[in-house]
């Protein structure tokens, strides 16, 4: 940190750390840009100065679509990312109101299960699941990662909304059933839309780690036609020892900006959903 | 005491059934009950159950698809006996504890950057967070043609700026496997600590500065003595966060060397994966999932009881 008013120690002290930053961040992603618009010659090429590019092409682009199922492994994707998210954004609400806003006998012991089952890293679980996956008769099936991922979902859209749910005052509720209010439309009339911004934030969140989801996918899903984007990419692209780069990047782009779309919409609820846990704690 | 209209409409039951499920919802335990219900099942089922049927198959000999034997704790006993396995433990550690300590430096470091006012800052807190929002195997596919042994743009960099003369095979060799491995979770994870911080470092009033600059403090002094503090809960809590997720990481590593060369980069989530997905043996897989279990608990205390006697 220096301090000083003039142009020069404002450079150094914001412009040149923040040029630096943005450039570390975001390096790969021009790199993916650029490498899934040039020609084979230009990417197989060691000699010739790989940071720009001479003659753009679309090739890459157009075999993508033509030699491998990209639009369903999207299609797939996103399929899965919508159900997983509505059911747990629902499922978790009804976990966190009461935990949130009630008293009864048991809260405790439940608060305590969703926080542990919130911490129990997913590679405990893949190894049994697998197997009852497979007995379930669910293999290279969508439902079979439209059941498991809520189980990443959910415990996060609880501990998240939680907070939310307890920032209502408790006198806004209760003037709603001194007027007759059942303890249903209190939630449903009072309290569900004062938390909007909550819903949002754990939806947002809760749909960029379904897109984010791997393990999953890669056990589950064999056959081509139920791979997800993540999956599809990193078995059919590269086949034994061959790269198909032009075509790999192609795909993590193309893949890439539906999750950054949906964000750029949201950074908002994104970052509130991101430091609510850490910040309100 | 008077008689509670609920008891009283029992004997009409045609008119008032659905009082009567109205007068249960009214009743905080039995709503709050009915509202947990659908969830916790779930999640009884399908994280409580696998959890426990996970250390049942660590105590099997059960190939994929064939019926198990109990070989108690057999899987264990040949995992402690194998040098792999100790391996991967090291890997483990050294991974989580070097990109722990470049994420918070790197995180923090950020965090003061974009915490100044400048035009346009909101707009840079947004593409600083991407790396932590795409898809980690997509961006790791970009990263993986950073480090191509012949067409490496960092090589390309060191070659053409006289910094070597040849360039590395990063994924081949087996410290540079562990060191891009490494890169690649720490440029994933720095935004998340940065943007975390940088949340609980607009909590801090411009007052206190002022303060605290009236009274002689000097920046570093500010930084130590105001700013630490504040922001220390949340650092905590981020780092316990991050520490469970790189300890229990698969994605960079599976798709960056697959745990090679070698098994210099295996850890404990992409061995189990190659025990029990790939070589079909679940009993083993189990075991060693399992096997990081007391680790993981370990560190988060640790790291708990490391802090808690610094303050």
């Amino acid at each position: 940190m220096i301090e000083g008013r003039g142009w020069i120690s404002r450079i150094l002290r914001i412009y040149l750390p923040v040029a630096v930053c943005l450039v570390v961040m975001l390096f790969p992603f021009y790199w993916m840009l650029i490498a899934s618009i040039k020609p084979n010659r230009e990417l197989y090429n060691a000699k010739i100065m790989p940071l720009v590019v001479y003659q753009p092409t679309l090739k890459h682009y157009h075999d993508l679509f033509a030699d491998t199922n990209f639009l369903t492994w999207t299609y797939n994707t996103m399929l899965v990312a919508v159900i997983t998210t509505a059911a747990s954004l629902i499922l978790g609400a009804m976990i966190a109101y009461p935990l949130a806003r009630m008293n009864f006998p048991g809260a405790a012991v439940v608060a305590i299960g969703i926080a542990a089952t919130y911490l129990v890293p997913q590679p405990l679980l893949f190894i049994p699941m697998a197997d009852i996956i497979n007995k379930l008769e669910l293999g290279n099936t969508l439902s079979a990662v439209m059941l498991t991922y809520p189980t990443l979902l959910i415990p996060f859209c609880a501990w998240l909304l939680m907070g939310y749910f307890k920032s209502v005052p408790r006198e806004l509720e209760e003037a709603a059933r001194i007027d007759g209010a059942s303890r249903f439309q209190a939630m449903w009339r009072v309290v569900l839309p004062l938390t909007t911004p909550g819903l949002l934030s754990a939806g947002i969140f809760a749909f960029t780690l379904a897109q984010n989801e791997f393990l999953y996918a890669l056990i589950f899903l064999a056959k081509s036609e139920v791979r997800t984007v993540p999956v599809g990419v990193i078995t059919e692209l590269i086949r034994g020892d061959v790269f198909y780069w032009g075509q790999l990047m192609a795909a993590a782009l193309l893949g890439a900006i539906p999750v950054a779309v949906i964000y750029s919409f949201f950074v908002d609820y994104y970052v509130a959903g991101l430091t609510a846990g850490s910040v309100k704690s | 005491m008077a008689v509670r209209p609920d008891l009283v409409t029992r004997s009409v039951p045609v008119a008032v059934r659905p009082r009567l499920l109205h007068g249960v919802l009214e009743r905080e335990g039995a709503f709050s009950w009915i509202m947990l219900a659908p969830g916790v099942l779930f999640l009884l089922a399908f994280v409580a159950y696998p959890l426990f049927y996970g250390v049942w198959l660590s105590l099997q000999d059960r190939p994929v698809a064939k019926p198990g034997t109990f070989v108690g704790l057999g899987n264990f006993i040949t995992l402690a006996h194998d040098a792999v396995f100790w391996q991967v433990t090291r890997n483990t550690f050294v991974y989580t504890i070097v990109t722990t300590v470049l994420k918070l430096l790197g995180g923090l470091a950020m965090a003061l950057v974009i915490n100044q006012h400048f035009r346009g800052r909101s707009l840079v807190r947004a593409f600083l967070l991407l790396p932590f929002i795409v898809p980690t195997i997509l961006s790791t596919v970009a990263w993986m043609w950073i480090f191509d042994p012949t067409f490496s743009v960092i090589n390309w960099l060191l070659v053409h700026t006289g910094a070597v003369s040849s360039g590395f095979s990063w994924l081949g060799n087996k410290t540079l496997a562990m060191v891009a491995i490494i890169i690649v979770n720490t440029w994933r994870g720095i935004p998340f600590y940065a943007i975390t911080l940088l949340a609980g470092l607009q909590t801090i009033s411009p007052e206190l500065y002022e303060a605290a600059a009236i009274d002689g403090a000097s920046v570093r002094q500010r930084f130590l003595h105001v700013t630490l503090p504040i922001i220390k809960p949340i650092l905590i809590i981020v780092t316990m966060f991050s520490v469970v997720f790189t300890f229990s990481d698969f994605q960079i590593v599976y798709a960056l060397t697959h745990g090679g060369p070698a098994n210099a980069t295996q850890v404990f989530v992409t061995y189990a994966f190659d025990l029990g997905m790939s070589g079909g043996q679940l009993g083993m897989g189990a075991a060693a999932a399992l096997a990081m279990l007391p680790a993981l608990a370990v560190m988060i205390v640790a790291l708990t009881l490391y802090l808690r006697r610094q303050s």
